[in-house]
């Protein structure tokens, strides 16, 4: 089993497992320009790993994909995030509801979760398919968890972003994938990134804050 | 009988090369700071220094304090035998382990921190405490790597796992790339390098381990600091040993097998004393409560190299 003497293999791997580190990065990461900048790494990586699959499997159709993560993920959107965040002078701190510790736990937690249930389904598949799998599953439920353990509303769009990071990377690890799946899920981050601008502008002018907190204290849902 | 001479040119060669390792990493550190600097031999001659020196004890100090920087230093030695640094056929190969060396690196690192405490110094209790915290967090880190290497390997003896990775086409492996991250960051906290402690300061409130050898002087101070200095070279090594076996002897010819693993060894020493001085440079040292996180950084990869490796293997 040990003899995977394989250039295409390795490299995607090495590949995906850089795209799930700098999930794990997100989580580590303490500061709002921080959290952004590791964003655009990761979809840096994304791009680099599309780009692979589709030179590995003869798919240019994934070559587009790879443009997107560049152009869009890992330029246009870390930029107009660093934006709203010097415009509207917020908070560059991070406040987690869990700590980070805690959170990095939990995280290695969901990974092995990740793993115990893409491996039974997918015996029959290769080796890359895989490990490709659980690799993408793992980065989208630390997306997950990174937005459900930050406060910060813009924390909490980026985790949501490195979670489509991830289901892009299940889509580009499986053979055969049409390119309409993809384009689909990069337009409905392109929407989900506007609803999120105006809803962010909402909380700014109500609330003077993006902290999700004062909204809660708003509704009366609880007192801290 | 080989063995024995091999582990006693390695004791030698490394006991020489620990403080020019140390000065050239110091002296390229100086360098990228825009300083002149004293030139890669200075720890040399400063060792001498100390050890022409008066040693003063303390008066309230027990024989442990008097005894304790001969045990490190040997300890620390005897670690640096372990580690197969030229060539795989030394005389200790067969009897020590990775798991031998965390231990044998372990007491020595006890033994200082009980004597940081012996004097009953705040600033030696303060340190001592500190580095049994960093330790704490950064043994349980090195043993991941040793288990992801067990995995592999299928052994933690050093030698086979050098020799297994030079015979067999590993390729590019995952597992092996997040254990070598993993284990830099232990090498970093265990030799008291700049985001977890600073070697360059005796006059900070943050620092570990010279804190804990404030009360020492003389040929005790000097013996310890060789002992670091030691310990430096021998992480070094392993993480050569460990990740870049290549040029390696491995006994097939005698005599120029030898030759190239001696070159290749000065040249991975030259690498990662420049690496390290270049990382320094660029990093700052962190908060000591923000320890706990980067090491259990490491800790996590060290999980994830071996929980790759399961699903790569397809358990």
């Amino acid at each position: 089993m040990l003899h995977f003497a394989n250039t295409a293999y390795d490299t995607a791997h090495l590949l995906d497992t850089g795209v799930l580190i700098l999930s794990f990065a997100l989580l580590f990461q303490r500061r709002l320009f921080g959290v952004i900048r590791t964003y655009a790494y990761q979809a840096l990586i994304l791009a680099a790993a599309a780009a692979w699959q589709a030179h590995a499997q003869q798919a240019p159709h994934l070559y587009i994909t790879a443009a997107i993560a560049l152009v869009f993920k890992a330029g246009i959107v870390p930029f107009v995030l660093q934006r709203i965040v010097t415009a509207f002078n917020i908070h560059r701190s991070i406040e987690t509801a869990l700590g980070i510790g805690a959170t990095l736990v939990a995280g290695m937690a969901l990974v092995a979760l990740a793993i115990l249930l893409v491996l039974p389904v997918t015996t029959s598949s290769g080796a890359l398919t895989r490990e490709s799998l659980a690799i993408a599953l793992s980065t989208v439920l630390l997306g997950l968890l990174m937005m459900i353990s930050r406060r910060n509303a813009v924390s909490q769009v980026v985790g949501f972003m490195s979670l489509e990071n991830g289901l892009i990377l299940a889509a580009v690890g499986v053979k055969g994938m049409p390119l309409v799946v993809e384009i689909s899920v990069a337009f409905s981050v392109m929407v989900a990134f506007i609803i999120f601008g105006i809803f962010f502008f909402h909380i700014r002018e109500r609330f003077d804050t993006l902290d999700i907190h004062q909204v809660e204290r708003y509704r009366g849902e609880r007192e801290r | 009988m080989t063995g024995a001479l091999l582990t006693l040119l390695q004791l030698a060669l490394t006991l020489a090369a620990a403080p020019l390792v140390t000065g050239i990493v110091r002296w390229v550190k100086a360098r990228l700071n825009g300083r002149r600097g004293p030139g890669p031999l200075q720890p040399y001659r400063d060792l001498l220094k100390l050890l022409r020196k008066e040693t003063v004890v303390a008066e309230n100090a027990s024989w442990l304090f008097r005894a304790v920087p001969y045990l490190v230093f040997a300890l620390t030695w005897l670690a640096a035998a372990i580690v197969p640094s030229f060539a795989t056929g030394l005389a200790l190969g067969g009897s020590a382990d990775l798991i031998a060396l965390v231990a044998i690196l372990g007491s020595a690192r006890f033994l200082l921190a009980l004597a940081g405490m012996d004097v009953g110094t705040a600033f030696g209790g303060l340190g001592s405490s500190r580095e049994m915290m960093i330790a704490s967090l950064a043994e349980p880190a090195m043993l991941t790597v040793t288990f992801t290497m067990a995995l592999l390997v299928r052994s933690t003896s050093l030698p086979h796992i050098a020799e297994f990775l030079l015979s067999h086409d590993v390729g590019i492996r995952v597992s092996l790339g997040l254990a070598l991250i993993s284990l830099m960051m232990v090498a970093l906290a265990e030799n008291g390098r700049i985001p977890v402690d600073n070697p360059a300061t005796h006059l900070e409130l943050t620092m570990v381990h010279e804190a804990m050898v404030l009360e020492y002087s003389g040929r005790h101070l000097a013996l310890i600091e060789a002992a670091q200095m030691l310990k430096l070279v021998t992480y070094l090594s392993l993480i050569a040993c460990l990740f870049a076996p290549w040029g390696l002897d491995v006994g097939a010819v005698p005599g120029h097998a030898l030759a190239l693993g001696l070159e290749s060894w000065l040249g991975k020493l030259l690498v990662g004393a420049l690496a390290l001085a270049l990382f320094e440079t660029g990093m700052a040292k962190m908060r000591v409560f923000r320890v706990a996180e980067f090491l259990g950084g490491s800790l996590l990869l060290g999980l994830l190299a071996a929980v790759f490796l399961y699903v790569s293997q397809g358990l």
